[in-house]
């Protein structure tokens, strides 16, 4: 698929961001990720990934920071920074009672895409993700797996420059996440950015650029697998060279934990 | 306790329907609870009060044929209200999948947990009519003595024979049209239900009569004629209900050993039913026939249009939204009927149409806003927020005026005085219902529309009485612009009063 060409080397940019329920969640976070880059977000439960990226989305607004989507700062101007930007969370959520294509129209719409590219991009898209026999369908009886894949559609059919998703593949079988991942791969290859959080660590060791481990609101470890495992293996007890990712980020978080 | 006996799913499910009830009562916040009782006190105490100025005078009253008439017209539209919220309960216990899965893979007899689910909705039934009935009772039993007491008895009898009715609907649709329709099916013919006697009899009263009085028509000779012997098994209801002690154990027994019957020949069964419900939903593929080419649309537009399609493709929701629209026939009969006759009538219709305006506004509205399925994707698309939410406001208003346009282009010949302030009323009714649930939304889904009011009874309670004020006020002003000044001021407080104890927004 064409690509607008990036205007910033980042893709994004965060720095001092900080927001609070009961708690701090995020505790004054530096993030910088680069454009064309895959990008993904480790943390354990109630770490804060979710909230940072609902923050990134203009889902949230922070207490305290600065975000800029590809040089734009998303706090001044979120309808500028949306514009290039897409999300998609773990619970797809999408209209039962409209079909596939009718539900990339309504997006369509709401981006202000081109009918003509857009109906494109959209034929496209259902077709590469094997929705198109189900395009006249309504989404009410599509399983978990076609309902992601209709988010997806819906997420690209703007031709995003950045795409957040927080736990894309939560409940997918092993074919619809293979064709997620595929599908997120050829974005990065495009030119876009990906930035993900997972738990299935396995996802991010083999298709991330780069990973950020992030605990208690705060980023504590960042860099490419081998990084990491240098990283942890300064402290006693760390993993060896050749450790996999759960051994790294689990000595990573402890290490955490410890110093907390 | 031995687990697995009906006793103790009794208590299971005795804990789980307290925890329900205080959970909806208090919006899930405990700390409420203590105001909430004062509020229930203070609602039962008026309440009581009113009651005895409705019927208070009745306390002695011979018990002669137009009085048991009209107490036993009283009760069948109570009893079908309760037959219609059984069946709504009925449909749900089918098709909530909740804790059915569990039940039915372990090892105790399923069938006598349905059994205990099955007299739970009879018990819950009457419980929910008993309050309601009590302060009427109460103040018959304080002006006429202990003999009244009869009518409690005689609730939990309806609630029974409601239950057993509502089994035996819910399992003859299952095998008639199957569990895929079943659900829509049994929930609109129980909202029909519920609003069918009330309207037949006032739409009977205006055609007979020409007035909207239920009573006209019970107290006509024409009905009375019809009606049978004082001896009559027919009136067994409405002596029991006023101390005929016989009548009164002759009703609960047919009605317990209806119950019993229903239990008897469902329970068994009821998994067996709950299991065929899994996937009805599924198998429910909704076709778009044809394949339009992507249209040039701005998001405004878009927005409206998705509102619009999401509403007419479902017909549930159709169903309940449009249900209030039911209460719309009598005034249009009566609209019909004056055709050639003065302004009294159109005096009539106005206030009923700007009520009805308000509360299809008020549902239509927080369909749209809260019951938005897809917060994320609308909160991150490139559209300012206050555009989104005009979008929102604009598909309500288009609802309500495709609904009322019809009306009001009929009253606008007859009186084009009284169609321009209906008009203006149903569009200030509708956008202050609108901004009520503009004030108080909260991210639900649509399938919740039902338990819109659990989320926020102030939002409920303002609504319905800003709908009320502008009714009035529309009234009012169809005979005085004058004389309006008052009750729209008072609609504009219970507005503003909105406005002051609606949450603030969070930050987003």
């Amino acid at each position: 698929m064409k690509h607008v060409m990036p205007l910033s080397p980042f893709a994004l940019e965060i720095s001092g961001l900080v927001k609070r329920f009961d708690r701090p969640a995020v505790d004054g976070l530096d993030l910088a990720v680069r454009t064309g880059e895959f990008y993904a977000l480790l943390g354990p439960n109630g770490a804060g990934k979710t909230t940072t990226l609902r923050m990134i989305a203009g889902l949230l607004r922070p207490d305290a920071g600065m975000i800029k989507v590809a040089g734009i700062d998303a706090l001044a101007d979120p309808v500028k920074a949306k514009q290039i930007m897409a999300w998609i969370s773990d619970e797809p959520m999408i209209y039962d009672k409209l079909t596939p294509r009718e539900y990339l129209e309504f997006v369509a719409g709401l981006w202000g895409i081109e009918p003509t590219i857009a109906e494109s991009r959209a034929e496209s898209l259902l077709a590469w993700l094997d929705l198109a026999p189900h395009a006249h369908e309504r989404c009410e009886g599509f399983s978990k797996g076609m309902r992601q894949k209709v988010a997806l559609a819906g997420a690209l059919v703007h031709d995003p420059r950045v795409i957040i998703l927080d736990e894309p593949l939560t409940g997918l079988d092993a074919g619809s996440a293979r064709q997620v991942k595929g599908v997120l791969r050829e974005r990065v290859d495009a030119g876009g950015t990906i930035i993900m959080t997972t738990h299935i660590l396995e996802v991010a060791e083999r298709m991330a650029d780069r990973i950020g481990v992030i605990a208690h609101g705060r980023l504590i470890a960042e860099g490419t697998l081998e990084e990491l495992r240098l990283q942890a293996g300064k402290t006693s007890g760390g993993p060896r060279d050749g450790a996999s990712l759960e051994d790294t980020f689990l000595a990573l978080v402890a290490e955490q934990a410890q110093a907390a | 306790m031995t687990p697995g006996t009906a006793v103790w799913f009794a208590r299971h499910e005795s804990r789980l329907a307290w925890r329900d009830w205080l959970s909806m009562i208090t919006a899930g916040r405990r700390e409420r609870l203590r105001r909430v009782v004062i509020a229930i006190l203070v609602f039962a105490t008026f309440m009581h009060f009113v009651a005895y100025w409705m019927v208070g005078r009745y306390a002695d009253a011979v018990i002669d044929k137009p009085v048991l008439t009209t107490i036993t017209a009283s009760i069948l539209l109570s009893w079908l209200l309760m037959v219609s919220q059984a069946m709504e309960s009925m449909t749900r216990a089918f098709y909530s999948r909740s804790d059915l899965d569990l039940i039915l893979a372990s090892p105790v007899a399923a069938q006598r947990l349905f059994a205990v689910r099955i007299a739970t909705v009879a018990v819950a039934v009457a419980m929910m009519a008993i309050p309601l009935a009590a302060p009427f009772i109460d103040i018959l039993i304080v002006r006429g003595g202990l003999r009244w007491i009869g009518a409690y008895g005689l609730i939990v009898a309806m609630g029974a024979a409601a239950a057993a009715l509502a089994v035996g609907f819910t399992v003859a649709l299952f095998r008639i049209i199957g569990p895929r329709r079943t659900r829509l099916v049994a929930q609109v013919v129980a909202a029909v239900i519920g609003a069918a006697f009330v309207i037949g009899l006032q739409v009977a009263a205006i055609l007979s009569y020409g007035t909207i009085s239920r009573a006209t028509v019970l107290q006509s000779r024409a009905v009375l004629a019809h009606a049978p012997n004082l001896t009559s098994i027919v009136w067994w209801p409405a002596r029991a209900a006023t101390g005929d002690w016989l009548a009164l154990i002759g009703v609960l027994a047919v009605s317990f050993a209806l119950l019993a019957a229903a239990i008897a020949l469902v329970a068994p069964r009821f998994g067996e039913y709950a299991v065929a419900t899994t996937g009805a939903g599924a198998s429910s593929v909704g076709r778009t026939g044809r394949q339009s080419a992507f249209k040039k649309i701005s998001p405004r537009r878009a927005l409206r249009r998705k509102e619009w399609m999401l509403l007419l493709r479902d017909p549930w929701l159709v169903s309940q939204t449009f249900m209030q629209m039911l209460y719309l026939i009598p005034p249009a009969v009566l609209l019909w009927r004056s055709f050639d006759d003065g302004n009294g009538a159109y005096n009539l219709l106005v206030p009923v149409l700007v009520m009805a305006a308000g509360q299809l506004g008020g549902g239509l509205a927080w369909l749209a806003i809260s019951g938005e399925d897809a917060p994320d994707l609308v909160a991150t698309a490139p559209v300012p927020a206050r555009f989104v939410l005009r979008a929102k406001v604009e598909a309500v208003l288009g609802a309500v005026a495709v609904v009322f346009a019809p009306l009001l282009a009929v009253l606008a010949i007859l009186s084009p005085w009284h169609a321009l302030v209906a008009s203006a009323g149903i569009v200030v009714a509708t956008t202050a219902a609108t901004a009520i649930q503009l004030w108080f939304r909260s991210q639900a889904k649509r399938s919740q529309f039902r338990r819109r009011q659990v989320s926020s009874r102030v939002a409920t309670f303002t609504e319905a009485f800003s709908s009320i004020g502008w009714a009035a006020t529309a009234a009012v002003a169809a005979v005085s612009l004058v004389l309006a000044i008052a009750p729209a001021l008072i609609a504009l407080l219970v507005v503003a009063g909105a406005w002051i104890m609606s949450p603030r927004p969070a930050a987003a």
